[in-house]
Formats: structure tokens, sequence, C-alpha cells
């Protein structure tokens, strides 16, 4: 087979006149480790489910590994691994267990079962909480194990709803090496949803940015960035004219853009570093306070702004994550 | 054309008896109500109760709260489908290449073996209060009505727990299905002792012919011939079966 990992065409999903996933087209290719990036509620995890059969697309169809999500449902699923976002794991059972369990739906005999089961368990570094019981498992134990899991059956697609979900960021980091370890050692192709921006930007190699059912961008974490360019200046002012200033140094030929709002002023800059001094400069000389001055460089959180005229956290609509996303979007903006 | 995955429905019986054995005190739980309505009511109805001439109480009440213990068992088996779509476990069982047939088949076979092994141990104390078998023959034909009966309502309960998206119809079933389905049934009196309007509902109710089928393996006395008994089950159980697939079938996981 020469064919994409998955090739989705005009995949929509109506909910009572809500329209959640709007003609979605994708084409994944094999080997890749792809990303979907949007607010709670964007529809990631509705496309999610549709490609993995847990519900039928209103409309449009899709191809996972060359078999259809509609026709095709053994097949579809016979290819896939699916970890959830929320957990799926048999709590009463072992991790041991609940891996044999998996081993025996994927009409695994006892011999490969154990040998996948040892391969798995150390891939995740459980080994030694093989016969734990899962409830007495840590949040993020359970996301390694379900992780384990979902490679048990060397699935060539394996789909990952965004699998760092609260949890902290040590064990974020060690997920984000296991989920990169097997895309780059075992080749598995890896569709991951999430709406956590230095992940999607860290283990990516493409990503889909994904907005109120659409796919507004679509392209490698880089060249999405490049697409924004210049680097962000915030001047945080604390008295003075934020207008005239604005005005002031939109004049630079090396100012893209600038904009004045609230009690700050942020600048658009190619090479921003070298021009901190100068702005400050000009500041001054306009009689204009400055309080801090901030930098960064364009961020996927931009380019979501760019694309959809407002930043993640407003777009989200609710859901568990919800409350993260927002500490996690207002930790970001304090870096600055 | 459906496909049987036999190793698919091990894995599921596999994992009910897992955690069957490992809940031990839910088991003990389970087996409490039925242990006392023998111990209770066997001696307090046993001077006053009207039952057929010839039959000691103890031995027409123990094939009774047998069939009750299968009932309540099985029916809250089916159920238990609404914990594993709580708890997230559904997704894992339906995301696997596995026929829904199977699924349904080995959930039930989970949930049919626990119940049968509830009805089995409730043998015991009712032994101890007096309790005659007939004999080994007897027995073995037991255990057939016992998974006919277990069938029956696991399928049921797996019906209802399809057409549910929460827990909250759970209480509804159980006092308004089991209980109903219980108390008509002739497991704690004879059904002829109720009026004849009421009866017809018991004549419709699957367990009357469930206990009445143990009654007749068990110690020899029954209502109807065993082969009516046999055949009526065997229709029911069929019949539930099919439809708790069906309802499964097209149920939504989310």
């Amino acid at each position: 087979m020469n064919e994409a990992a998955i090739a989705a065409s005009g995949l929509t999903m109506r909910f009572d006149g809500f329209t959640a996933v709007d003609k979605v087209d994708l084409h994944i290719e094999k080997g890749e480790l792809f990303g979907l990036l949007g607010p709670n509620g964007a529809g990631k995890s509705t496309i999610i489910k549709m490609l993995t059969t847990m519900i039928r697309p209103t409309d449009g169809s899709a191809l996972v590994w060359g078999h259809d999500i509609g026709r095709e449902r053994d097949a579809v699923r016979s290819s896939i691994g699916v970890v959830f976002q929320d957990p799926s794991v048999d709590s009463q059972l072992t991790g041991r267990e609940n891996l044999d369990f998996h081993g025996r739906m994927y009409g695994m005999d006892a011999r490969l079962r154990q040998k996948r089961i040892e391969d798995v368990l150390d891939l995740v570094d459980l080994a030694e909480k093989a016969d734990v019981l899962l409830e007495d498992y840590s949040g993020g134990m359970q996301r390694r194990l379900e992780i384990a899991r979902g490679l048990m059956h060397h699935p060539d697609v394996l789909f990952l709803d965004e699998p760092t979900l609260g949890l902290d960021a040590q064990t974020r980091r060690y997920i984000w090496e296991y989920i990169q370890n097997m895309n780059r050692s075992e080749g598995v192709t890896v569709v991951i949803t999430t709406h956590y921006m230095e992940e999607a930007d860290y283990l990516c190699d493409r990503v889909a940015i994904i907005d109120r059912g659409r796919i507004v961008a679509l392209d490698s974490p880089k060249n999405l960035k490049d697409l924004i360019g210049a680097d962000l200046v915030v001047l945080e002012v604390g008295d003075g004219h934020l207008d005239d200033l604005a005005g002031l140094l939109s004049d630079f030929d090396w100012v893209v853009s600038a904009e004045a709002s609230g009690d700050a002023v942020a600048l658009r800059v190619d090479h921003g570093e070298s021009r901190i001094p100068e702005i400050v400069l000009t500041a001054s000389r306009a009689g204009v306070k400055i309080r801090s001055v901030s930098m960064h460089e364009p961020t996927l959180e931009d380019v979501f702004l760019e694309f959809t005229g407002k930043k993640m956290r407003d777009a989200d609509t609710g859901g568990g994550g919800g409350k993260l996303a927002a500490v996690q979007s207002r930790m970001r903006t304090r870096r600055h | 054309m459906a496909r049987i995955d036999p190793y698919a429905i091990y894995s599921l019986w596999l994992r009910e008896m897992i955690r069957f054995f490992r809940l031990k005190s839910r088991v003990v739980g389970s087996l409490a109500p039925p242990f006392f309505f023998l111990a209770i009511l066997g001696v307090g109805f046993r001077s006053t109760m009207v039952v057929p001439e010839g039959v000691n109480y103890i031995d027409f009440l123990a094939p009774g709260i047998i069939g009750m213990t299968l009932l309540f068992s099985a029916t809250f088996g089916g159920l238990s489908m609404l914990w594993d779509r709580e708890f997230g476990f559904l997704r894992e069982i339906m995301v696997a290449p596995v026929s829904r047939l199977s699924i349904v088949l080995g959930r039930t076979a989970g949930g049919v073996t626990t119940a049968v092994m509830q009805g089995v141990i409730i043998l015991v104390p009712g032994i101890l209060m007096g309790l005659k078998i007939t004999g080994l023959g007897g027995f073995l034909l037991s255990l057939v009505f016992m998974v006919l009966i277990a069938t029956t309502f696991n399928s049921l309960g797996l019906a209802f727990a399809s057409r549910m998206k929460d827990m909250s119809g759970f209480s509804l079933i159980m006092n308004f299905m089991v209980f109903p389905v219980f108390l008509l049934s002739g497991a704690l009196f004879p059904v002829e002792n109720l009026p004849p309007w009421l009866r017809i509902l018991s004549y419709l109710d699957p367990l009357t012919y469930g206990v009445d089928g143990l009654r007749a393996s068990l110690v020899g006395v029954s209502a109807f011939p065993l082969v009516l008994d046999l055949a009526v089950l065997a229709a029911c159980c069929a019949g539930s079966l099919a439809l708790g697939a069906y309802l499964f079938e097209i149920s939504d996981v989310e």
C-alpha cells in the first residue's frame, strides 16, 4: 500500500443542529506525527471519534490505513490503537490484567501477549507496577498504561486524544518522549489532539489548527510560525499617551505593526532583541514611562490568533480542560 | 453476518470472573438478602403458608429464593454495562476489532456464570435448613434452569442498559421491573393463591416458569409440566438474548 495513513474528505458531524465538525479534509502521511490543535470544543475529539469508528459521521468519508470508516469498521479497528481522552481502564484489574484483556480482544495468543506486555511495560516504565490494581495507580501511571495498551497490538496508526491533559509537567515530558520514541523507532503513525501549544510545537511534524469544526491552517509548526514572521515586543506602560507612542513607533520601517490596548503597546518587530534599545529611547523621548518590556518569538498561539482573530483561551468553549487551558494560558502571558 | 470471536468472548468472561472473585465483600453482600429471605421467611411462614399438600415450606421456598438470587444477580450483571460506560471501559471494548455479537455473548457468559454460582451457593443454607434434593439428576437439571433464568434476565438487563444514557434509570428498572417479576413469580407462595386477574400477570412472568422448573427438578413438585417450563423459559431466553444483542448493536458508545 502506498496510500496515505489517513485520508478524509468532507468529514462532517452535526448534533441537533450544531455542527461540531464541518467538512474537514485531512491527508496524513504514513509515519507522520500529526497534531490536531485547537481549543476545547473545537471538534478535535469528534474527528478522532469518527476516525476510530466510535461514532458515525453525518456526512463525508474517510479511509484509515486504506479502510473505509463506515463500511470496514472492523478492519479500521484492527489497524488502530486509541488512547481516549478520559480513562478507559478497568480499575478492578491490575495493569497486567488490563493488558492481557486487551491482547485477547486483539486475538493475540498467550506467548505473544506475554512478550508484548513485557515490551510495552518497559517502554512506559511500569514493569514494577504490573501487578498493582489500576485503582492504586496515579493519574500519570494510568495514562502511561493506556499508551502502552494502545501500542501493544502494534497498530499502524495510534490515536492519542489529549494524552497529557491534567498531568504535571514532568509526566508530560516523559509522555512526550514515549510518543516521540515509538513514532521514530517503531514507525507508528501518530495522530494526537491537544490544546497545549508547546505540545503540538514540540512533538508534531505537522499541525492542523482547528477552530469551530474547521481546519483553519495546516503546516509544520515552523512554517506556521514563519507565517507570523516578526517577533512580538510588548511594552507595559506606566503613564503617557499610548496611542501617540504606537503611532511614533509604527513610523519605523522595521516595525511591522503597533497596537495599543489597555496599558500596553504590542509591536511586531523583525529581530526584536536588537530593536529594544531604540524602542525604549523613542518612548522616553515621547515622555512615556515604560514599566516593563518583554519579547517573545512567535508561537502557535500567535498563529491561532492570526487565523481566528482570537486567543485560544477566549475560543475555549468550556469542558474539563477549560480551566487548565486558562491557567496555562495565563502562565504563558506572565512569561512574556 | 456477525462473526463469533471465541477469544474475545473468553476474554470478557474471564474479566467478569477475576472481578467476581476479587470483590469478595460484594459477593457476600449480594448473598445476604437471599440468605435472610430463606432463613427468616422459611421459619416464619412454615406453619401458616398454604403450599401444595405434602410439601415442606422450605422445599417450596428454597427453589424460589434461588430464582430470586438469579433474577437479581443476572439483571444487575446486564445493567453493569452502565458502569463500564460511566468509567470508560466500554470504549476499550467497543474499539476492539470484535463483533458486537461476541461482546454481547462474552458479557452474558460472564454475568450468567456469576449468577449461577450464587444460585448454587444458596442451595447450601437451604440444605442445612432441611431442603431435600431429589438427586444428582435433579440437581443437574436445575443447573439448566438456572442458566436459562440467568441468561434471560442478564440479556434483559443488557437491553435496558443499551437504551439508557446514564445510571439514573437503574433504580427505576430495579424497582419497577425486578421486584414485580420476583413477587409475581410464585417464589414465596403458590401462584394459585393469587386472585385470577393477578394470576394472569404471573403467567406472563418468565421467572414463574423458571421457579416452577427449579422446583420440579430440585424437589419434584411443580404446578406445570416440566416440559412446559423448559419450553417457555427457553423461548424467553432466546427472545431476550436476541433483543439484548440487537439493542446493544444499534446503541452508541458516546
